[in-house]
């Protein structure tokens, strides 16, 4: 009787599990070029919703549902850069989670830390693909070191442009929104203010500036500023509601809840998003145009 | 430090009436002019039904739907947009009757939005027109039934006599309580959330309001649903098998239960509005907890 491990070692180092991996990652590749014939959003925001639930159905701690959920979240992202979408957005973690247990969120923010350092480790092969991180949010909320490692992260891919992740922490639309109108109107008021010292006479129109913020003021000073809005919000674990996540983005972005919980999320779930987002594509379009 | 202005307590001139709920979540603060919002007002004559299958305490305060699918509907019968519009409007009186007696307390229809002026002038002629007479009919049986009106929207851009006629009937049902109709009319959820923050900017400029002191709070009352009781949806039903929010709602979507269903809006009744009902009911909401 061949010992199980001798049979799984075998499975995942030799000669059968190489042929049968280089197979699936031909076939997953033919797959995406024949996707990619059609159009392929250029952004997609993603809510990892459901690692608690995903813990409790397997009888797990629940910070394995959430580990289980990073290595969940490096496959879509892989699978994402793959096949050409240039943007990648997740809500790694809200403002209303800092309302979860004490214990939970320390568990939540200690693997952040520990898998920023662990990102920071794999700098060279981050920089090779091209891919910039963003963290997005009022980082101040962060806990210290997390908040540290993050701030090193975003400086040591800041000259990549291939792809963008941008990874949403201490974030809520409704803490966004605010901000945004704060820092336009703070903008227009110094702007009022170097008019008048500069004294080119026109205070009279100065006086109106405060009631001109308009949309694209607004959408300067917006966290997600820095890139287009979402095509499609995934949501996983069947879940239809934005809980507070780009809801000033996703106007007119198609929003897609498969049922698969957040670790169950892979391959086909990117698949299937981007096929419905290829069936919406000409809606979509023309609500660009139009706005 | 910038993120603690956002947390802070509100200025209280612009807390009125807060109804607090056994909750922690700032956006479950309701603020409401109406001191009778949160109570279970009936006539006599017309008690509150509760469907079979559905829990009392479970029911949606508020609801909001958005009545996609009417052209559709029309085409697939090799019928003119019109057709569609008119049976839309029969829906509409369905769903409005069905909420008010189940005891919903709130119900906003997204009738036309800022970007269907792109439509053939046509059409958005029919549907001006439409509005009015829909209004002209129902005014009388509003004020019976106890059905407050209001729109909400651009109403400046829309045809003198139906602007008009909106003020009119605003003012013969404002006194009503039983259940509040809200219509978007030429409403945007981009311009609602734009026009908060210019007014919120006037008030800077006025030395009103510091710049420290713009928070999620004053956002909330600035907005054209700010006096509306049971300001945010907890459901969102949207028809015709489109899955996004079409720039319906921003800001009080945050924690909506977002309903998607296939049926066209003209034959969306009774059955389908149970059905949404009891798949939010077995919704578990969290916010965000």
């Amino acid at each position: 009787m061949i010992p199980r491990k001798q049979v799984e070692d075998e499975r995942s180092n030799g000669m059968i599990g190489k042929i049968l991996g280089g197979l699936n990652s031909t076939l997953r590749k033919l797959l995406f070029h024949v996707i990619s014939s059609r159009p392929i959003p250029e952004h997609i925001a993603f809510i990892l919703d459901g690692n608690r639930r995903f813990a409790k159905k397997w009888k797990l701690t629940e910070g394995a549902g959430h580990k289980a959920g990073f290595f969940a979240l490096m496959s879509v992202l892989k699978y994402c850069y793959e096949i050409g979408v240039k943007y990648v957005t997740i809500y790694a973690f809200s403002l209303d989670n800092f309302n979860r247990r004490p214990d939970e969120v320390q568990y939540v923010m200690d693997l952040m830390q520990e898998k920023i350092e662990g990102f920071m480790n794999e700098l060279s092969l981050i920089n090779k693909y091209g891919i910039r991180v963003l963290f997005i949010g009022d980082l101040d909320r962060l806990y210290e070191p997390v908040r540290i490692a993050a701030e090193k992260a975003m400086e040591a891919t800041a000259k990549n442009s291939t792809t963008y992740l941008l990874v949403c922490v201490a974030y809520t639309s409704s803490h966004e929104i605010p901000r945004s109108i704060h820092e336009s109107c703070q903008e227009k008021s110094g702007a009022t203010a170097i008019r008048v010292i500069n004294g080119n006479g026109h205070t009279n129109e100065n006086h109106g500036g405060h009631a001109m913020i308009k949309v694209v003021d607004l959408e300067k000073h917006m966290y997600m500023g820095v890139a287009p809005d979402p095509d499609i919000l995934v949501r996983s674990s069947g879940e239809t509601r934005l809980s507070n996540f780009l809801l000033w983005q996703t106007t007119n972005c198609l929003l897609y809840a498969p049922k698969a919980l957040w670790p169950e999320m892979g391959f086909w779930q990117v698949v299937w998003g981007i096929l419905e987002f290829q069936n919406n594509y000409k809606y979509l379009e023309k609500k660009k145009k139009q706005a | 430090m910038l993120s603690l202005s956002f947390f802070s307590p509100p200025p209280r001139s612009y807390l009125q009436n807060p109804i607090f709920l056994s909750t922690n979540n700032p956006r479950l603060n309701v603020f409401t002019n109406d001191p009778f919002a949160g109570v279970g007002i009936t006539s006599p004559e017309q008690p509150l039904v509760t469907p079979a299958g559905l829990r009392r305490e479970l029911m949606p305060k508020h609801v909001a739907v958005i009545m996609d699918g009417n052209r559709r509907w029309a085409w697939s019968r090799g019928l003119m947009p019109q057709a569609g519009y008119l049976a839309g409007a029969g829906a509409l009186k369905v769903v409005v009757d069905l909420c008010r007696k189940w005891g919903i307390h709130v119900l906003t229809v997204f009738a036309f939005s800022s970007d269907n002026w792109l439509r053939p002038k046509v059409e958005v002629d029919f549907l001006m027109g439409l509005l009015e007479s829909v209004l002209k009919d129902e005014v009388a049986s509003m004020s019976r039934k106890g059905i407050r009106l209001s729109v909400i929207g651009d109403v400046s851009k829309l045809p003198q006599s139906l602007r008009e006629f909106i003020t009119q009937c605003e003012n013969t049902t404002k006194n009503n309580s039983r259940f509040n109709l809200v219509i978007a009319i030429n409403y945007s959820g981009k311009y609602d959330i734009v026009q908060a923050c210019q007014s919120i900017a006037r008030k800077v400029k006025d030395g009103v309001v510091e710049p420290e002191e713009i928070n999620e709070f004053m956002i909330n009352n600035e907005l054209g649903t700010n006096l509306m009781p049971f300001p945010y949806p907890d459901l969102l039903i949207r028809t015709s098998g489109e899955v996004r929010v079409s720039n319906f709602f921003l800001w009080q979507l945050a924690y909506t239960e977002l309903y998607f269903t296939d049926t066209l809006w003209p034959d969306f009744g009774e059955d389908e509005l149970l059905r949404a009902l009891h798949v939010f009911q077995r919704r578990v909401r969290r916010y965000g907890v």
